[in-house]
């Protein structure tokens, strides 16, 4: 084919459809609004939410929980968009991570030494494993189908973005329900959860993401 | 940030903003300042895809083809370039990324520096268009029924969607979402190749 028909061709196809911000936004609204509803319409809300709030355990899962998600997601917008910075939003997020592990010492540290396997522990690991997941279906799924639109360098990299920005999105909204508190819980099980979303992320990605 | 302006308006401005403004007329669906963003745009794509085949001993012809591709993924990914920043940076990272990614599916390794193709918005040249390599009819051949005709239509009896429309007794926006989608298909012919 001559590249003046090439051309051609693209130039009777100019508009574009839908802008890629506005895909990004209609992925994350909609997931989003899908997941929450996904965990009040099944476990629902944890009962006695208002009356646990003030205690500092719930409220640095519901925080960091919920930074962690706007960080991976800043990041999983812009890995798709060729030229943006990403490398300073990568690294953003270690931040929570750093606030985490700060948050296990200062834990293992007011707690006498036998109570931390019962924390650790919890009543609610399975489940955590494995709602964290369900709840990261629809973020994945819109999130992977913005960046199929969108134009990554490297698409393991983007799906692996993708995963944990889903994976993160997901423990957000599930913190709303967890019965467990102790930041042990969270270091262990919220992150076991999170990090194989985003590993599934990055084995698609390769296949997918590429263009 | 770049300000909202028409092609006359531009003259003294820089040929990067100048085709920044072009294309922000295009993602609108303004087809004539799309086409000349596209034309201006080529001859730059040739050089620099021509200096990596020379430098590999790969045919003009390959170059061509790798032109075609870089094409082709600024048109179908040019909706990730957000209008309000400068062109640029996201022009210099899509030809880059797409350049490495062509030439070595091709089996040529190569390491394309960023300055490299940030340089390429600078220069002018005027390098005419070589044979390319794949040709039309084996292109149309692997293309499905309605965007085979249309292809046709457009490219080679150079009809516009109006009359393609009516000819084939579709409607106007069937022919767009087909033609959107044989570029798509093109693109991934080349991927696949």
């Amino acid at each position: 084919m001559k590249t003046d028909d090439l051309i051609t061709l693209m130039t009777h196809d100019a508009p574009v459809s839908m802008r890629y911000s506005r895909v990004l936004a209609l992925a994350f609204g909609a997931s989003v609004v899908f997941s929450a509803v996904l965990l009040v319409g099944t476990v629902g809300l944890r009962h006695n939410m208002a009356s646990v709030f003030e205690t500092w355990r719930v409220l640095f899962k519901i925080v960091i929980t919920l930074v962690l998600a706007v960080l991976a997601a800043r990041l999983a917008v812009r890995i798709g968009r060729p030229g943006a910075e990403i490398r300073l939003t990568a690294l953003s997020l270690g931040v929570p991570l750093v606030t985490v592990v700060a948050a296990v010492v200062v834990e293992l540290s007011v707690l006498p030494e036998h109570a931390w396997r019962a924390r650790l522990v919890g009543q609610n690991a399975l489940f955590c494993l494995f709602f964290v997941p369900v709840l990261s279906l629809a973020p994945f799924a819109g999130l992977f189908w913005a960046l199929k639109k969108g134009a990554p360098e490297n698409p393991a990299a983007a799906g692996a973005a993708a995963g944990l920005a889903a994976g993160a999105i997901a423990a957000a909204i599930y913190a709303w329900h967890c019965p467990d508190d102790s930041p042990l819980f969270l270091a262990t099980w919220y992150v076991i959860a999170i990090a194989s979303v985003s590993a599934v992320g990055a084995l698609l990605g390769r296949r997918w993401l590429r263009w | 940030m770049l300000p909202r302006v028409g092609y006359e308006t531009v003259k003294q401005s820089t040929r990067e903003e100048q085709w920044a403004a072009w294309l922000r007329l295009a993602i609108k669906g303004d087809a004539q300042a799309y086409n000349r963003f596209l034309v201006d745009v080529t001859p730059q794509l040739r050089r620099m895809a021509r200096r990596r085949c020379d430098q590999f001993g790969a045919p003009a012809s390959e170059a061509e083809d790798v032109v075609q591709e870089v094409l082709l993924a600024i048109h179908l990914k040019r909706g990730t370039w957000d209008p309000s920043r400068p062109l640029g940076p996201w022009l210099a990272t899509i030809v880059r990324n797409k350049l490495v990614d062509s030439l070595r599916r091709r089996g040529r390794h190569v390491n394309v520096p960023i300055e490299d193709v940030a340089d390429f918005l600078k220069a002018v040249d005027e390098t005419h268009e070589a044979a390319d390599r794949i040709d039309t009819e084996t292109i149309l051949a692997r293309l499905k029924d309605p965007q085979r005709d249309i292809v046709r239509s457009i490219s080679i009896e150079g009809q516009g969607i109006r009359e393609t429309a009516a000819r084939l007794k579709m409607t106007e926006v069937a022919v767009r979402v087909a033609l959107h989608r044989a570029l798509k298909s093109l693109a991934a012919l080349y991927r696949s190749e």
